[in-house]
């Protein structure tokens, strides 16, 4: 009854209902996929690196001649060991969130025809397993006449340690000990499996998971140099890195410290995501201003649709109509309008949603964040209609006609 | 707005006038290669054999690297600067500007000679910006003499150093980064600094670590100048002949697969905008659709409050027309309005991004043309929000409205 009389109101009033409910929709629309960025990069910020960062930093050195000093790892290390609150030093070719170590295209067979995808090689000397904190699953840890030096990209046919996702990707369903990948001139032999480790820019090469990496033991030398990792107390880490610095560029004076990869892990990580960072905020500034923006028309437009309507709640009032009668009906109202703006912001949501899947990696929009939306809107409309339903309710029969 | 600067920064073709004739050829140089896009930059022999042609009226080889530099006449420790190894073209036909002193000739990349370009930006750090041309920088082992000075140079993105965008998912903000420190002639860079050029890929082992000249890698790029359709015609011709008698001779497999892109459309091939920023506008830009249905629904029932108002201007010989004007007018003064809160808006946003850590911050200011569209976007959407409650107010009946006063 209240709905077939609201529905007959509204038509006087299409345009303005219209625009609502046009506003909604685009809200609707922009609400569900903004919300899933935000899931999306929140997810790919909170990434386990399968490292042990928090006790972690890094100490670059660049521009060693590499035939020139024979032992600037050695010399390096020990400098670095000798700094006190410094557990542990080793050599290694990169970090996550660092700059990007050996990567390249690997195969499942001699002869290249089976290609597996883009992956990271990580390679580091005896102890950096240990430092680094990788947590082996199955198979055993390179043994010590396994790390060699490197030939041209990598060490020669070398024994490795696989993430369990990318040994999934690879041998699906099958046991990856023993078995062996091609890439980069060589062969590689897997000997045991790790939890994590993900590739050194997750999100931006062209691996198609922040897994794709692998260990490789390396023996340091001229082509693995001035890469160095040091672990700390983390309560002290920061000060202990610092200190490690200083000591390194006193050991090898000719050698230029790397002052923007020269960090600690916790540090790298947070300038990685800055930009993810900044995103998320904006996106999250987007959403709430759009509810504002949307909630402020909605009360805007209601308020003056009381306003213009007294006479007309006055007749109902003065017919029977009950204030309750009346609330309900700018409630109605409401819900109509909004629920009209919401399931045309449905469709649109898909829409925007399938376009951004061609530009930008992001999946499918899940049902969730379009119930989510269109909860959130309909509840943001009943709250905004609220006091000028009530200001309505309110007319008092009397007042309404005399005014008319 | 922010966006929008931001955006048009970016996107802003960084060579006006002139990219139109400047060409970024590409043979598909891998052995291996599966018939695809050709890689982004050659290998040596192709790179050099069409730079030697000679086919076009201005051409550069252009490869990059780190090298460590000592500058003997200071105190200053030594530090890692970034090289470019180009050919005296270069700095002609990007018309790159000068403070002191001038580019190498060709004769001087024939001679091998050490004279060697920097930034005004090393110029500030080592010589406080004083004159520096006829001073020398230490590179490896290698004394150079300073030739000359850039004026401060800032082209967005860094086309000329432009490779490899597709690979980075959207994540493109490092093809803004300032100019390199360091330009050298590059046959002289082959003397001084031969192990330090970084492969952009590699096919195959590296005979000898570091040489790249011999290896079986793709790194370095070709940029010629072409002036007018025939040139360009005539280039692709000798591209493809080029390319085909590599193929015969075995280097090559799919000699058709030889690319031509002027700047900007190589610039659109590798996607330089970076996907954030493009998300960024994008949301702008439905945002402010938004705010324009909420601005029609709200003046909708501003004008419709004047009812009265406007029945009796109507009454007193006002036309349709006037009434229009009247309500449009009033829109576009709150456009303005709106529009000058922006801007102060705009500039606390570009401030923001300046204050942001990515290689474009510093790109980040309003422009007089950007300024403009913004304000003029602003009122145009006021104006447009307007024109459907004030074509209604001006269309009710006179007698109505009078009705109700």
């Amino acid at each position: 009854m209240q709905v077939r009389l609201v529905l007959v109101a509204l038509r006087k009033h299409r345009l303005s209902a219209f625009l609502l409910a046009m506003q909604v929709c685009l809200s609707c629309a922009v609400f569900c996929n903004a919300s899933l960025l935000i899931a999306q990069r929140y997810k790919a910020m909170h990434l386990n690196s399968g490292i042990d960062e928090s006790s972690l930093a890094v100490v670059k050195l660049s521009g060693i001649d590499p035939d020139r000093v024979a032992d600037v790892n050695a010399r390096a290390l020990d400098a670095i060991r000798r700094v006190p609150g410094v557990t542990a030093a080793s050599v290694v070719s990169e970090v996550p969130f660092g700059d990007s170590p050996a990567r390249g295209g690997v195969t499942l067979d001699a002869e290249h025809h089976q290609s597996a995808g883009v992956i990271d090689f990580y390679m580091g000397d005896r102890q950096a397993i240990g430092s680094l904190g990788l947590h082996l699953v199955a198979g055993s840890l390179p043994g010590p006449d396994d790390y060699a030096p490197i030939t041209d990209f990598v060490p020669s046919n070398p024994p490795v340690l696989i993430t369990r996702v990318l040994a999934e990707h690879f041998w699906p369903g099958e046991n990856p000990l023993g078995k062996r990948f091609w890439g980069m001139e060589t062969s590689f032999t897997v000997v045991g499996v790790i939890d994590h480790l993900s590739v050194a820019t997750p999100g931006g090469g062209e691996a198609k998971d922040p897994d794709w990496s692998v260990f490789v033991p390396t023996q340091p030398g001229p082509k693995l140099l001035g890469t160095y990792l040091l672990k700390a107390d983390p309560a002290r880490l920061g000060q202990v890195a610092a200190e490690a610095v200083r000591a390194a560029q006193a050991a090898i004076p000719d050698a230029v410290v790397d002052v923007d990869r020269s960090a600690t892990l916790p540090e790298l990580r947070h300038r990685y995501f800055e930009s993810t960072r900044v995103m998320i905020g904006l996106l999250f500034a987007v959403i709430v201003t759009l509810l504002g923006t949307t909630a402020l028309g909605i009360v805007g437009l209601a308020s003056f649709w009381v306003a213009q309507r007294k006479r007309h709640v006055g007749t109902r009032r003065a017919l029977g109509a009950t204030s309750r009668d009346i609330f309900r009906y700018f409630q109605i109202e409401n819900a109509l309008i909004v629920g009209g703006g919401v399931l045309a912001g449905l469709v649109l949501a898909y829409v925007v949603n399938q376009q951004l899947m061609q530009r930008y990696e992001i999946p499918r929009l899940p049902v969730r964040y379009v119930g989510l939306a269109a909860v959130s809107l309909l509840v943001l409309g009943q709250l905004a209609v609220f006091v000028p339903a009530r200001r309505a309710a309110a007319i008092s029969p009397m007042e309404a006609v005399r005014q008319g | 707005m922010t966006t929008l600067a931001v955006m048009r920064l970016l996107s802003a073709d960084p060579l006006p006038g002139r990219s139109q004739h400047i060409f970024y050829p590409q043979v598909d140089v891998n052995p291996d290669s599966k018939g695809r896009e050709p890689l982004d930059v050659m290998d040596y022999k192709t790179a050099f054999d069409l730079w030697s042609a000679k086919r076009a009226s201005q051409q550069a080889l252009v490869a990059s690297y780190h090298a460590k530099l000592r500058a003997p006449e200071s105190t200053l420790p030594p530090m890692m600067v970034s090289v470019t190894s180009t050919t005296a073209d270069f700095f002609a036909m990007f018309a790159v500007p000068f403070q002191y002193g001038r580019a190498w000739s060709a004769d001087d990349d024939a001679a091998r000679a050490r004279g060697i370009v920097i930034s005004s930006e090393l110029n500030r750090k080592i010589f406080g910006g004083a004159n520096s041309v006829g001073r020398s920088l230490r590179i490896g082992d290698a004394d150079l003499r300073i030739v000359g000075v850039l004026a401060p140079w800032r082209p967005s993105p860094l086309y000329y150093k432009v490779r490899g965008g597709r690979f980075s998912s959207g994540d493109t903000a490092y093809l803004y980064s300032k100019v390199d420190d360091v330009f050298m002639p590059f046959s002289s860079s082959l003397d001084v600094s031969k192990g330090s050029f970084e492969p952009f890929t590699c096919w195959g082992t590296i005979a000898t670590p570091g040489d790249l000249v011999a290896s079986p890698c793709a790194w370095l790029a070709l940029w010629v100048r072409l002036d007018d359709q025939a040139a360009v015609d005539r280039y692709r011709a000798f591209l493809q002949g080029y390319a085909d008698q590599q193929r015969l001779a075995g280097r090559i497999k799919f000699s058709d697969n030889v690319r031509l892109r002027n700047l900007v459309e190589w610039l659109d091939f590798n996607q330089v905008v970076p996907s954030d920023v493009k998300l960024q506008t994008l949301l702008a830009f439905a945002f402010l659709l938004i705010c324009i249905s909420n601005v029609v629904g709200l003046l909708l029932a501003k004008f419709m409050r004047y009812g009265a108002e406007i029945g009796l201007r109507r009454a007193l010989g006002a036309t349709r027309r006037d009434i229009l004007m009247q309500c449009l007018s009033e829109a576009a003064t709150i456009g303005a309005l709106g529009g000058g809160g922006g801007l102060v808006l705009t500039l606390c946003g570009l401030a923001l991004v300046r204050r942001q850590q990515v290689e474009y911050a510093d790109l980040a200011h309003l422009d007089v043309t950007t300024l403009l569209i913004t304000m003029g976007l602003s009122v145009a959407a006021s104006l447009l929000a307007g024109v459907i409650p004030a074509v209604r107010a001006s269309l009710t009946p006179t007698a109505l409205q009078l009705k109700l006063i």
